[in-house]
């Protein structure tokens, strides 16, 4: 996942290299925020749910420590084995000692971030376990090499004609087959003979209800119930701040996720698994991974509420034209860009930076986290914290030691438009980054200041 | 300090001050007819919406439909035109269902979904594996909005249950909708009053 | 009424004339309007660069030059928004406070304040208008297309008072140009993808004006245009509501 030395800009920079490629991009999943905006207009009432699920999560934050250990209890009641990862590496240490314990070398996984974000997949093939992702977008990357590019379009930057080419290689499709619903029935044979032959299977968790201990998962592909109720082993991994309170709160939530993320009513599956199936165990990982930091943040805490139906990555007018992979980690788009600095401010400094501040994010975002302002807030913490580019540095200090002096200024606008050297563009030279695609605004014979002095100072 | 410990701890140190849940919910614009209302989103998310007077309707129905295949049912009106004892076994041998037809407790107006809890599917894998899932379903059932289901629903104990709002689909593949992506192709849901 | 005129940096040097309509405008609406000659800039190109902490310097200038007025109206939508989140000031936290709660963006001063309900101009073109996104969701000028709210728009409400003025459709009525502050240098090639989409959209129906509350947008957009020769011209909102 690791994308080397490359920043977001510089990952852009290669993406837009093909500019029909950015426009094919930016449809596709303009068409996916079109499709959330009709489902949003649908409900009158809109607004107040997001309001409501903002509120309960916002409960959910507060009480966090009581309702995990409420959950806990429910949870093993039920049957249910209950883990607890401090970090990703015990996490998926957790999961390999489940899988030993079974002797199971093979299993099946349907769409879970968490264990993006633990890279599991990667640490339990070093350990020789076989894991099929059975989310096909998900099936499409992986047979790629390749991480998702969207947390719930796995796989929107690809082209069919590329599928067809993976399905050809791996599937014995026919060549130049690309067709969806061909493509997608042979994907649907070949995870089928997989789901009829895995003793485990690991799920993810869009909800955990501490009053009963049920968690939901929701899929509209059936593949992580496929997987769970065939499986000998269930194992469903979460992070902390997955849980709410009451069962009932899922209407809330419910009613939002998949309008908010696809434009869908809900998804076709709505799963509540509550006790294992005579016969099978089912194990549960709550998994911190930085989050109780994140926690400890004012300014930052609130991106927990995130109940990742990617809004406001397809709103995102940086994310569709420059592609999941440019924020080189699991979450891409906003939610990421504010989620990842928590987990190495180093590695991911730049991504606070990959936005306009334009707002959109936070409009669609059905939990209503101020996606924006977070934004904002890293990049001034991120400064702060050192991990800002020194020509930067230098550039701003100019700017304050300019701005904050009227003389200055003024005698800098003269000598030919302080502005031409120190704003964000200079002057017109190949180095000049504004004018490899832009032109220099022209420059007019005065400024207003002096425009003013002239016509307006003694009226 | 073990990391139930020791995450427990911090999560008790870094948690804000106590916020208030916020008051229920409840349906604030019921569709005049919800009845009308389920039918209309079932159709449009891929489903199959199927007015029947009585158990012999579906039976007729099923057998137009899917006379040789197999069938397997929940539902004792049906024995006629089901396959018998099948409920024991293992899970994966219902990979080779053609159809499923069970029952489900209510469904929701406003996303054609359907509750459906595990001793209405005898096996939870069932209508997951089918090739095709028929849900029976009284008109009486439909309530508008998820909040009124999780009204209906209570504090009811299950071991499993679904909200089951189609067939199986996937748009994974350049956003084209597609049918059948692991689960059922189909899902008829036949409704009497 | 005592109004300050606040110009930003980039208007000042650039765009004059947005400025002179802006005042034209106010006081042919029987304002009196001031303009503080040792204004520089609002800071925001450094704060929104993550050096919030350099803009010291630039919030006491800005209190300094701008706490006697009753208002404070600028024609800029982004200035305005950087200016009601971020000015403040150990030393004078209580100036901050009031500039930050009289400072108005052009339109929302003439809607809001002057209660404008009609305007002698007069613009006989195609015009497309541009949803400046602070000034759009950070000020809340005009309803966003991602909300379930009823819909309004205060640069609209003006320029429908504009005789001859023809509004043109847009495909994507909100979104974001890509100019974005120092975003434009240092995220060059989406900002400038951005553009280049924004501006086609305006070409596609038609438009032979693109018009803004906000001119570093039009600065952006003005680039793009000039690179592809278009004959498509950007003008500040106060040049066409102050049009004759």
């Amino acid at each position: 996942m690791s994308s080397g030395t490359k920043d977001h800009a510089a990952l852009s920079d290669i993406f837009n290299k093909d500019e029909a490629r950015v426009d094919w991009h930016d449809e596709t999943l303009w068409f996916v925020r079109a499709k959330r905006d009709k489902a949003a207009h649908n409900i009158p009432e809109w607004e107040s749910l997001r309001e409501a699920a903002s509120q309960i999560k916002n409960n959910v934050l507060s009480n966090l420590h009581n309702y995990l250990i409420e959950f806990e209890e429910q949870a093993q009641k039920n049957g249910v084995t209950v883990h607890w990862a401090a970090d990703a590496a015990e996490h998926n240490q957790i999961v390999h000692s489940i899988l030993k314990e079974h002797g199971v070398n093979r299993l099946i996984k349907s769409k879970s971030m968490l264990t993006e974000e633990c890279h599991l997949n990667e640490y339990l093939k070093q350990n020789e376990i076989e894991v099929i992702d059975t989310d096909l977008g998900e099936r499409i990357v992986q047979l790629a090499q390749e991480p998702p590019s969207h947390i719930v379009l796995p796989c929107i930057h690809k082209k069919k004609e590329e599928i067809g080419e993976l399905f050809h290689e791996h599937l014995g499709t026919p060549e130049g087959m690309a067709d969806p619903v061909f493509l997608t029935a042979a994907a649907r044979e070949h995870l089928r003979e997989t789901f009829l032959t895995r003793k485990a299977a690991i799920t993810g968790v869009n909800f955990a209800v501490a009053e009963t201990g049920e968690f939901v998962v929701c899929t509209n592909e059936g593949n992580a119930d496929m997987g769970a109720h065939l499986a000998d082993v269930h194992i469903a991994c979460m992070g902390i701040e997955k849980i709410i309170p009451k069962r009932k709160n899922l209407g809330v939530f419910l009613r939002l996720l998949t309008r908010s993320a696809t434009g869908q009513p809900i998804t076709t599956y709505s799963s509540h698994f509550k006790k294992p199936r005579p016969g099978q165990q089912m194990h549960l990982v709550l998994v911190d991974n930085g989050r109780t930091t994140q926690l400890s943040r004012p300014d930052f805490r609130n991106s927990l509420k995130c109940i990742r139906c990617a809004a406001c990555m397809n709103t995102c007018p940086v994310y569709r034209r420059s592609g999941g992979h440019s924020y080189h980690t699991a979450v891409a788009g906003p939610i990421g860009s504010i989620l990842a600095p928590n987990l190495d401010m180093k590695e991911y400094s730049d991504l606070p930076f990959a936005s306009t501040l334009c707002g959109s994010c936070s409009n669609v975002c059905p939990v209503k986290i101020n996606i924006h302002e977070q934004l904002y807030k890293w990049r001034q913490v991120i400064v702060k914290e050192g991990y800002a580019d020194p020509t930067k540095k230098l550039a701003m200090k100019a700017m304050e030691f300019t701005l904050s002096s009227p003389f200055v200024y003024k005698n800098a606008g003269k000598v030919g438009r302080w502005f031409m050297k120190h704003a964000p563009f200079t002057v017109n030279n190949k180095l000049n980054l504004w004018y490899q695609h832009r032109e220099m605004p022209e420059v007019p014979k005065e400024s207003f200041e002096e425009w003013y002095k002239k016509n307006k100072k003694n009226d | 300090m073990t990391s139930r410990a020791q995450i427990l701890a911090k999560v008790l140190k870094n948690q804000p001050d106590t916020r208030p849940l916020p008051a229920d919910l409840l349906t604030v614009f019921p569709a005049a007819d919800p009845v009308q209302a389920f039918a209309t989103v079932l159709t449009t998310i891929g489903g199959n919406f199927v007015e029947v007077s009585d158990y012999q309707a579906i039976q007729k129905y099923v057998l137009e439909h899917f006379g040789g295949q197999r069938i397997v049912s929940t539902l004792p009106e049906l024995v006629a035109v089901s396959e018998q004892g099948w409920e024991h076994q293992d899970p994966h041998s219902y990979a080779n269902v053609d159809l499923a037809v069970i029952s489900a407790h209510f469904g929701v107006a406003e996303n054609a979904a359907l509750w459906i809890t595990e001793d209405l599917m005898h096996q939870r894998a069932v209508p997951f594996i089918c090739q095709q899932l028929a849900v029976v379903l009284s008109k009486k059932e439909i309530v508008q909005t998820m909040h009124d289901a999780y009204l209906k629903i209570g504090t009811a104990d299950y071991g499993f249950g679904s909200f089951i709002a189609g067939p199986s689909k996937t748009a994974d593949i350049e956003q084209s909708l597609v049918l059948g992506a692991h689960g059922p192709k189909g899902m008829t849901v036949f409704v009497m009053d | 009424m005592n109004v300050g005129l606040f110009i930003p940096c980039y208007i000042d040097q650039f765009y004059p004339n947005a400025a002179i309509a802006t005042l034209n405008l106010l006081s042919r609406l029987g304002i009196t309007v001031k303009y503080p000659v040792n204004q520089t800039c609002c800071g925001q190109p450094m704060a929104n660069s993550g050096f919030e902490h350099l803009t010291q310097g630039c919030n006491d200038l800005f209190i300094d030059n701008f706490s006697e007025f009753d208002y404070i109206v600028s024609p800029s939508g982004s200035c305005v928004l950087h200016i009601k989140d971020h000015l403040h000031s150990a030393a004078a936290e209580d100036k901050a406070s009031g500039i930050r709660k009289k400072v108005y963006e052009l339109t929302e001063f003439l809607t809001d304040v002057l209660k404008v309900d009609k305007l002698s101009a007069r613009f006989p073109h195609k015009v497309g208008v541009h949803q400046s996104c602070h000034g759009q969701r950070g000020l809340m000028l005009a309803q966003m297309t991602e909300l379930v709210d009823a819909p309004f728009s205060k640069p609209l409400h003006l320029l429908k008072m504009v005789e001859g003025l023809e509004l043109v459709e847009l495909s994507r009525p909100d979104e974001c140009c890509g100019f974005g502050g120092t975003f434009c240098v240092a995220e060059e090639a989406v900002s400038v993808k951005m553009g280049k989409d924004r501006v086609a959209d305006h070409i596609n129906h038609g438009a032979e004006y693109i018009t803004a509350a906000d001119m570093s947008c039009l600065m952006h957009m003005e680039g793009i245009l000039r690179r592809q020769n278009s004959n498509v011209k950007v003008l500040h909102i106060a040049e066409i509501l102050n049009a004759q």
